[in-house]
């Protein structure tokens, strides 16, 4: 019964957490509101949109909470053990394209402290089976920020030309990248070398392969960290789901190493972002590592939810020559049944499948 | 089955006949009638008509799986998509244009009337240029003959539409063709099918350029 009245995203949200506290991590409660200092300093971290603030009672900037991730690191003390922490929480921003106020709904987990490569492949295995308890049709695709700007930085370390190229990325946008290789004036090996990042895709180790012989220099030692954490990967339950693809690119003024972002199929967008973001915690004072994701709740509203045709089992119509008697018993009798019942004085919009009508005092 | 947004009009006709030679035909496509959606189940194809500007939306919400539009509207709107092929068809490029012998000499705030609100912001943005934008829908070369605006930032195709007002261009912005686009959670999971399709139409299209 109860499965029947919660909401599909209310179920997967139960789920979720039951997943984390399995693993350990402890649940992280936090206050709506956040001076909103923490926020202008780290804009570009909430992807474009803005920050809905309003003034506290002593005049003080406030911001109705945007992120979750940014409170959990200004609260986490500089030590070097390991805190892990999940979430479920609403955010509150502005929409970049539409300029409307919208609430997110996050769940998610982060490991903060001393992160290793065990923590890296336990948060990977984490997000796919946080997509496994959403739908079996899902994919993982993980990317390596270490790899790739390594790789960008051997062909040119002009700020520009890097940026577009990441854009091109992100799009998958082949022809584009071609001509701003030709602009910055890019040799014929390594725009060879950098088609290597638009085209791999797909199983790790079909793309390992490809990428090898590319990855010279400070992109080696980033590779083999790729190399090891795929090779964990391929023996863990949802080898078939993971997926390298580096048009997973998130700002690299914060994250470093991995990231990933989970796809589900009927969702036509992302449900789950994540990675590691040592650098975000630099910026922030922090001295040491960080991983974690968040699956967005909210694009999972009326996801495989089945539409019913009805919104009551029995509509009882009553009106004032009616026994209160007889209608209370009627109402009592029905739900004992286990019928979902409502009592009205005329037909109104609502759908049922019955109609018991009670007017005039006769059944 | 991969749904495909195609822009009504002249351009998309010919995107379709591209499709058509790829081996995606839809022959009921053809037939003159008032309807939005045709579908060839045996090569799991389903195609409809939407307005030009609208294509990006249709595959970034996943309603189409891809969709073929200009590149004008991507830059201008930005949706979040892969941009899989230029498909080299429909090309144009915007343009800031001016009545003929317009000079700006930089001591005013400038006046652009144009359509592509967002894409003339990031163009003079670039070059710290001070301007008033006015977002106009149609028939923008009138806007500096009537002294509405300064300059305009438009489409130009052949540019006898702005020699028959007595403009000129001043400036390309950047160059536009059609460009097929994908919606990245569809990619995912009807990879096969897409890249297939990419691969069959960009070898016609390097056919045709030999």
């Amino acid at each position: 019964m109860s499965e029947l009245i919660l909401k599909e995203e209310e179920r997967i949200s139960l789920s979720l957490r039951s997943l984390y506290k399995k693993y350990g991590y402890q649940p992280y409660k936090m206050s709506k509101f956040e001076e909103y200092d923490l926020y202008v300093t780290n804009k570009e971290f909430l992807v474009g949109d803005g920050v809905i603030t309003f003034n506290d009672t002593d005049g003080k900037l406030l911001a109705l909470k945007p992120d979750v991730t940014l409170s959990i690191i200004r609260n986490s003390v500089n030590a070097a053990d390991k805190r892990k922490v999940y979430y479920d929480e609403n955010v509150y921003r502005i929409s970049a394209k539409t300029k409307q106020f919208k609430e997110i709904r996050q769940v998610g987990l982060e490991c903060i402290g001393d992160v290793g490569i065990y923590d890296e492949y336990e948060t990977v295995t984490l997000a796919a089976a946080s997509l496994a308890e959403i739908s079996e049709d899902f994919v993982l695709d993980v990317s390596h920020l270490g790899v790739l700007s390594a790789i960008l930085n051997s062909v040119s370390e002009n700020r520009e030309f890097q940026s577009a190229l990441m854009f091109c990325l992100a799009e998958k946008n082949v022809h584009e990248a071609e001509s701003i290789c030709d602009s910055f004036g890019v040799s014929e090996e390594d725009k060879k070398r950098l088609s290597i990042l638009f085209t791999a895709y797909g199983a790790p180790q079909e793309v390992l392969e490809k990428l090898a012989p590319v990855c010279k220099g400070k992109a080696k030692a980033a590779f083999k960290k790729l190399q090891t954490l795929c090779k964990l990967l391929g023996n863990s339950k949802y080898a078939k789901k993971i997926r390298l693809d580096f048009s997973v690119v998130n700002d690299m003024n914060y994250y470093s190493d991995i990231v990933f972002k989970g796809f589900i199929d009927g969702v036509a967008e992302g449900v789950l972002s994540g990675g590691r973001y040592d650098k975000l915690m630099v910026r922030m004072g922090k001295n040491v590592g960080a991983v974690g994701f968040a699956v967005y709740l909210d694009l999972l509203e009326g996801f495989r939810e089945e539409k019913s045709a009805t919104d009551v089992d029995v509509l009882i119509l009553y009106n004032e020559k009616t026994s209160i008697t007889v209608l209370v018993k009627m109402v009592e009798k029905l739900t004992k049944k286990g019928y979902s019942v409502s009592a009205q004085t005329c037909k109104t919009g609502l759908r049922y499948g019955e109609c018991v009508d009670l007017r005039g005092g006769n059944v | 089955m991969i749904n495909i947004a195609l822009p009504k009009g002249r351009l998309g006709e010919k995107i379709y006949d591209l499709f058509e030679r790829a081996g995606y035909e839809c022959p009921s496509i053809k037939e003159k009638n008032r309807k939005l959606i045709f579908e060839n189940e045996e090569k799991g194809v389903r195609y409809f008509w939407v307005k030009p500007s609208d294509v990006s939306i249709y595959v970034e919400r996943g309603a189409a799986d891809i969709g073929v539009c200009g590149k004008d509207i991507l830059a201008e709107y930005s949706p979040n998509v892969y941009e899989l092929l230029d498909m080299k068809t429909g090309v144009c490029r915007l343009a800031v244009a001016a009545k003929k012998g317009f000079y700006d000499d930089g001591r005013h705030t400038l006046k652009v009337a144009t359509k592509f609100v967002n894409c003339a912001k990031r163009f003079y943005a670039a070059k710290s240029r001070d301007i008033d934008i006015i977002h106009l829908n149609g028939s923008i070369e009138i806007a500096p003959i009537l002294g509405l605006s300064d300059v305009i930032v438009d489409i130009v195709e052949t540019g006898s539409t702005l020699k028959e007002n007595d403009l000129e261009v001043v400036e390309t912005i950047f160059p536009i063709s059609a460009r097929l686009i994908s919606n990245k959670a569809s990619f995912k999971f009807k990879t096969k099918e897409i890249e297939d399709l990419v691969e069959k139409v960009k070898l016609l299209l390097n056919e045709k350029e030999l």
